[in-house]
């Protein structure tokens, strides 16, 4: 794609979120794209997964999941909260989804908001392809990347995908970043021990350029979308953590030298 | 170096005691100043009415118990028991004579009255047949005017049966040279008067008014003085004996003469406070910009080590607790449109002096460590915000807010001052503004400014333009037409203005003739030596003495009226889903919901009438056979799956509230339906009428008189509060909202604008969201939005505080614009407060 036309590229998106104040700096506008290569068993948003259009039941009502939008389309509701940016140092977070799955309207709209002036962040996988995730680096101010496992075969287990082009892109993405922040999603029976969080934040601590790791506490915020789209929540049964449960793993964590923190 | 000193200081153990005994008190009610006020009228009867209410205050100060409360620093107490309240029968009694044995317990705002209080108040009450405020204010209005607030178009109420109050006096003066200075600069004008003066004769007992009342005041602090030496001489324990005699020091001193101390100073601005609420039962008396009259004591004390910040804050957050001392019974009905036994008494810190320099100091953060220190409704705290605002005292006004107790109000200086200039108010003292009662800004010192004049609901003109102008068979307003015959959207908006202009004039009408009763019957001299212009001109306030006088009656629904007008032109004229006629119809059978009696009543009167019209003779049996047609057609399953069609059509369309620019639009184009006639007119003290954009918490009960409307809001629920969205119906979290709101001309409705916002807690929890949620605040700020406040609190902890009660004594929330304790106000208030959409993440 050229950038020559990029406020017309296309991409499918499902969601946007203002005032979000838990993914990257200030106060942000979250646009979440449709589609991602992994299928994370705790995934709160089941919905992003499928590229398809899907109808999901909430709240007893059939709701359409997804869209079809130009940057030009977006571009002006992701503008109405300019001054909240402004003020707070915020600005826009591409979320999904994996935005790596959609690079051609990934790169235009990320474009589009430097056009404006805006902050950008992105949250993602890093698993693709490092020429699509090149392309996206220069509009890009934060990359905030999950590191899940160190384990292969774990995290292929709990993600159905393996780590290796994840901890590979890691490398690349830190060296030539803007700035790079590793997020962990801390989820019972997967990875809540202290060797495996020990073993991830010395992994980030490892990654040139890295200041910050977050550990992001499990949540069931979105089970109710699984019984909505049809789907059985795997995770049934598994309680939330509370900060108890974090402040140890926190402990472990900041043994990296790394700048740690519970939550986004 | 740091530029303030914010460091908060501990609270003192005394004022856990104090508030423990705050908490313990039941509302009263006495009857001493309603006899003595009585005495003094019948004693004076012949004279000028200035001089009658200069000898009626007088009389009361000599002769009212005053008390000293245990530990109390700062004295002056207008009810033997602490949150005990007086009456004022020279502006209405009939409604407290008629309440005397419901008062205790209705549901807003109870008050405890002894059988020995009923029987002294209805003995004084006999005198004021014929006499008072509100029985001239009648006699002055048209009688279209008395249909319409018959009709509760709207209601002067406030006014109508109470003193007026909404005033910043001139604090500062009196503290620079007390009453005795007051009382020197009023001789030289009384005696620079000459006999063949056109006005000798009024101005010479004005000014011989003031001479008393300032006299009355000395006096009274005088024996507060006694009755601290007296209770120090019994006082076995040490440590009180030399606070009571200090007290006695102080009392001797001020308001007699300028204060020399920060403690002087306290005590000063504390009896002024009081006192003119002895003098009238106006509330929103305001303290106004106590952080900068009050500055330059604390400074001179602090710099000559004459106190410490902790005897300091001491003195502050009694003061604090003595604003909750007082109290005020009104009608049940106004009960519930100011529920929460509030005063009203905005104090605000922060913002620019005349200079256009920020002036915020040391004191501007103490006071919300005050806030903090009390946790209680009064004063209604507030915070001037502009660009040069220290974001120091932002995060400091935001760790409040995060606490849940609504305090404090955040106003927006880059509107409110080209607002004020906008109505002839000087650069100087618009910079100089404050902010009256719950959202009005003014010039303290030098403005009456009527601010809460009236409460208008704009849904009542919806309801005349499908009614034809007529209800319960009689013609309310004017017709503008069967809305059958309506052939476009324009033309039922323009039936909308119509309605609109007629009761804003009737509102006029209204407020007009209760103003001139208020400068016949009710002239105040004590509150008029305090406001510039009065003693130069030689006029009381209430005969428009003031350098700034205005009117300000508050309209609301805003959101309401939009999402309505916006459902009659998409459904009506564009998609043609059903006919102006069928609305009516459904609007008349409240979507197929249950109704009570009273509305299936209504509507069978209605259909009787048409009935009637066609030559069909009524008898009791066709009566008594629609009654049961309406009752069962409202219900029918087939009506109710039109309705609920009807309904999830409305749902589908755009609202306002969530950021849609031609929504928004088109809602400041509604609002000007309300504000722009009403700059049109003026008031009998020579000033403008200027609108204002809030309801206080009226929207709950005139909510409940409003039949269904347009916008899918049920019959009898309340109404928006505010310039907010309608309940419920924003959906796009707190920026799409504010961006909406601020879309409005909030400069035009200079009496104010409200916006109520409601945060779940954990959006607020760390300091990090604290820091965006002030960003949040200077992003609608920058958009011009006028004015912001927030309720955070959980709706979980609502929820258990309406069941349990006896565990939630002390929660204070947002209402309107004021904080008020939650479980003191009525179900449905409850129930609105907790339906406000919160913005949680």
């Amino acid at each position: 794609m050229s950038l020559e036309n990029y406020l017309d590229q296309k991409g499918r998106i499902f969601d946007i979120q203002k005032y979000s104040i838990h993914d990257g700096p200030g106060i942000r506008t979250i646009v979440f794209l449709k589609g991602c290569y992994l299928r994370c068993r705790w995934c709160c948003n089941p919905e992003s997964q499928e590229y398809d259009i899907q109808n999901m039941t909430v709240a007893g009502k059939t709701k359409v999941i997804g869209r079809d939008v130009t940057v030009r389309e977006i571009m002006p509701e992701i503008l109405k909260d300019i001054q909240y940016y402004r003020r707070s140092g915020g600005g826009v977070t591409l979320s999904g989804g994996e935005s790596l799955a959609q690079p051609d309207f990934t790169e235009a709209l990320l474009y589009a908001c430097k056009v404006n002036g805006l902050h950008t962040a992105m949250e993602s996988t890093g698993h693709a392809k490092f020429e699509v995730i090149e392309r996206i680096l220069p509009h890009l101010d934060l990359y905030l990347m999950d590191i899940k496992h160190m384990d292969s075969q774990k995290h292929q287990e709990f993600t159905t995908q393996p780590n290796g082009l994840i901890l590979e892109n890691a490398r690349k993405i830190a060296e030539r970043a803007k700035e790079l922040i590793i997020r962990v999603p801390v989820i019972p029976t997967f990875n809540n021990t202290p060797e495996e969080i020990r073993a991830i934040s010395e992994f980030a601590a490892s990654l040139p350029n890295v200041k910050e790791l977050h550990l992001l506490p499990y949540h069931r915020l979105g089970q109710d979308k699984y019984e909505g789209l049809g789907r059985k929540y795997l995770l049934d049964g598994i309680e939330p953590l509370n900060n108890d449960d974090m402040l140890p793993l926190l402990a472990v964590a900041e043994k990296s030298g790394l700048k740690c923190q519970i939550g986004g | 170096m740091a530029k303030f000193n914010s460091e908060p200081v501990k609270k003192s153990p005394r004022i856990d005691r104090l508030l423990d005994r705050y908490f313990a008190s039941v509302p009263e009610i006495d009857a001493d100043r309603a006899v003595l006020v009585t005495e003094s009228y019948k004693a004076t009867e012949n004279e000028p009415m200035v001089t009658r209410r200069a000898k009626a205050f007088e009389h009361i100060l000599k002769n009212i118990p005053i008390v000293i409360r245990e530990d109390e620093l700062i004295v002056g107490s207008s009810s033997k028991k602490s949150r005990g309240c007086q009456t004022f029968p020279e502006f209405s009694y009939d409604w407290l004579e008629a309440e005397f044995d419901t008062v205790a317990n209705r549901i807003a705002d109870p008050f405890n009255i002894s059988k020995e209080t009923c029987e002294k108040l209805a003995e004084a009450n006999k005198y004021w047949k014929g006499r008072t405020t509100s029985e001239l204010a009648t006699s002055y209005m048209t009688p279209e005017t008395k249909t319409a607030i018959k009709h509760n178009l709207f209601t002067v109420g406030n006014y109508y049966y109470n003193g007026v109050g909404h005033i910043c006096v001139k604090y500062d003066e009196v503290l620079a040279i007390g009453y005795e200075g007051i009382i020197a600069k009023t001789e030289a004008l009384l005696k620079a008067l000459r006999p063949g003066d056109m006005d000798c004769g009024r101005k010479t007992h004005f000014y011989e008014a003031v001479i008393i009342s300032c006299k009355a005041v000395i006096e009274y602090a005088e024996r507060y003085a006694k009755l601290a030496e007296e209770e120090a001489a019994k006082c076995s324990d040490s440590v009180r004996k030399a606070e009571l005699l200090q007290i006695a020091k102080n009392c001797h001193n001020v308001p007699r003469k300028g204060a020399t101390s920060f403690y002087e100073a306290c005590q000063t601005v504390w009896f002024i406070q009081q006192l003119l609420q002895v003098e009238s039962s106006g509330h929103s008396i305001s303290p106004g910009r106590f952080d900068q009259y009050m500055y330059p004591y604390y400074k001179k004390d602090i710099d000559n080590g004459v106190i410490t910040r902790e005897f300091a804050q001491e003195l502050i957050d009694c003061f604090w607790i003595k604003l909750n001392d007082i109290n005020k019974v009104r009608d049940a009905a106004s009960a519930e449109g100011f529920a929460g036994y509030s005063l009203f008494q905005n104090l605000i810190v922060g913002g620019q002096n005349a200079a256009g320099i920020d002036v915020t100091n040391d004191l501007s953060f103490m006071c919300i460590d005050a806030a903090m220190h009390v946790m209680l409704p009064q004063p209604s705290l507030s915070i001037r915000v502009w660009n040069g605002t220290p974001h120091e005292l932002m995060m400091k006004a935001a760790t409040l807010t995060r606490t849940g107790v609504g305090l404090p109000a955040y106003y927006n200086d880059e509107v409110i001052i080209p607002s004020l200039l906008s109505r002839g108010v000087s650069l100087e003292d618009a910079r100089n503004y404050c902010i009256i009662g719950c959202v009005e800004p003014q010039a303290p010192g030098k403005t009456e400014g009527w601010h809460d004049a009236a409460f208008f609901n704009m849904l009542r003109p919806l309801e005349m333009v499908f009614s034809n102008g007529y209800e319960d068979g009689e013609l309310v307003t004017i017709e503008t037409g069967d809305v059958a015959n309506m052939k476009t959207f324009e033309e039922f908006y323009d039936a909308y203005k119509a309605q609109m202009n007629y009761a804003i004039e009737l509102l006029v009408n209204a407020d007009n003739a209760v103003d001139l009763a208020h400068m016949e019957r009710c002239p105040l001299p004590f509150e008029s030596c305090m406001v510039d212009g009065c003693l130069e001109s030689g006029k009381t306030l209430q005969e428009g003495g003031a350098i700034y006088n205005f009117t300000g009656p508050q309209g609301f629904g805003i959101a309401n009226v939009t999402d309505a007008l916006v459902a009659i032109r998409t459904l009506v004229f564009e998609q043609k889903l059903l006919t102006l006629a069928e609305f009516k119809v459904a609007l008349q059978e409240n979507f197929g919901a249950a109704m009570d009696d009273a509305t299936v009543s209504k509507i069978t009167q209605s259909v009787a009438q048409s009935v009637a019209a066609s030559g069909t003779p009524i008898t009791e049996d066709l009566i008594k056979s629609i009654y049961e047609q309406v009752k069962q057609s409202a219900v029918s399953p087939e009506k109710k799956q039109k309705y609920d069609a009807l309904l999830a059509a409305i749902d589908e369309l755009p609202k306002y509230g969530n950021d849609i620019e031609e929504i928004d639009l088109f809602a400041k184009d509604v609002a000007y339906t309300y504000t722009r006639p009403m700059e049109t007119y003026k008031n009998p003290r020579g000033g403008m009428f200027q609108a204002g954009l809030y309801p206080v918490s009226a929207n709950v009960p005139l909510g409940a008189q409003t039949g269904a409307t347009p916008d899918g809001r049920l019959a009898g629920k309340p109404i928006a509060d505010g310039v907010g969205p309608a309940s419920g119906r924003d959906k796009l979290g707190p920026t799409a909202a504010a961006n909406s709101v601020a879309r409005l001309d909030h400069g035009i409705a200079s009496n104010g604008t409200l916006y109520n916002q409601k945060f779940h807690p954990s959006a607020l929890s760390s300091t990090s969201a604290l820091e965006k949620f002030v960003s949040y605040i200077r992003g609608y700020f920058d958009q011009k939005g006028m004015h912001v406040q927030f309720n955070v609190v959980s709706r979980e902890t609502l929820l258990d505080a309406q069941q349990n009660p006896e565990k939630y004594k002390s929660l204070v929330v947002r209402v309107a614009g004021y904080s008020a304790l939650f479980t003191s106000l009525s179900r449905s208030l409850q129930d609105d407060i907790i339906n406000r959409t919160t913005q949680g993440f």
